[in-house]
């Protein structure tokens, strides 16, 4: 069960009118290596993990919807107010054809989300060195965005998400180390 | 992860070939980032905290694992 509450994570300010943006951001949204992909991932994979882990993956599934809800918000600012002409200049034509400005799960390039961007092995190292790697990829994307980003106050949320991305490595990282440690052997910190 | 250094930098760089008959100027340098949670290991007890309030903007409670990130091409941008 979930609680929620009624606020973003970190605040989102976009000062500048460029749907451009609106797009590239769309990869972190529904892209394989965006936010859904990985609740969906850790929300799931949780359940065949050895116990010491799962309120881990708990914790950080919870979180990414989190940031997906901050994505969600960056998208609807950049794109609520354009006009037709505007989201086709912005290369978003294809989109407004089939939703109008409403959002939906696809990647920058328009590819609608796939389960299939996800696995769960059911394999503990496995798992979580998918992890990890997601993890990364989706620190590299947001480094891309904020490459491609003009608007300082839209790039402060995105450096908050891609710090974000390197403490959930940096744990999942650590659960891999609880997991090779030796069974019943006796440790002191 | 037991040797991991104490001290460590967050960007590389190196220089890609760049032949005669490649058609766009050169890139120069090319940058990738390594942040710190590649370094650091389990996380050890008792390391510097920023305050709560600062935690809350800087996205960690840790100075260790904070990495600001810029676009490290902009300085060529015309």
């Amino acid at each position: 069960m979930w609680t929620y509450e009624k606020k973003l994570q970190y605040p989102v300010k976009v000062s500048t009118c460029n749907p451009t943006l609106a797009k590239f951001l769309m990869e972190q949204y529904g892209g394989a290596d965006g936010e859904l992909a990985a609740a969906l991932r850790y929300l799931n994979q949780r359940y065949t993990i050895p116990e010491k882990v799962i309120g881990l993956l708990t914790d950080i599934g919870t979180e990414e919807f989190a940031h997906l809800e901050m994505i969600a918000t960056m998208i609807y600012k950049l794109t609520k107010d354009a006009t037709p002409d505007q989201l086709r200049e912005a290369g978003l034509g294809e989109h407004y054809v089939a939703h109008d400005s409403a959002l939906f799960y696809s990647n920058a390039a328009g590819v609608p989300f796939t389960a299939a961007y996800i696995q769960a092995k059911g394999d503990p190292i496995a798992d979580l060195y998918e992890d990890i790697a997601a993890e990364e990829k989706a620190r590299a994307t947001y480094q891309w965005i904020i490459d491609m980003s003009d608007d300082p106050d839209l790039n402060d949320s995105l450096r908050f998400l891609r710090e974000r991305e390197i403490i959930h490595s940096q744990r999942f990282r650590e659960a891999v180390e609880i997991l090779k440690e030796e069974r019943d052997r006796k440790k002191v910190f | 992860m037991e040797n991991h250094p104490k001290t460590f930098t967050k960007v590389k760089s190196y220089v890609p070939f760049h032949g005669p008959c490649d058609p766009c100027p050169p890139i120069g340098r090319k940058y990738y980032r390594t942040p710190p949670n590649l370094y650091v290991g389990f996380q050890q007890p008792s390391l510097p905290q920023f305050s709560p309030a600062e935690a809350l903007m800087k996205g960690t409670l840790w100075p260790v694992f904070y990495d600001f990130y810029e676009n490290p091409y902009k300085k060529r941008r015309v």
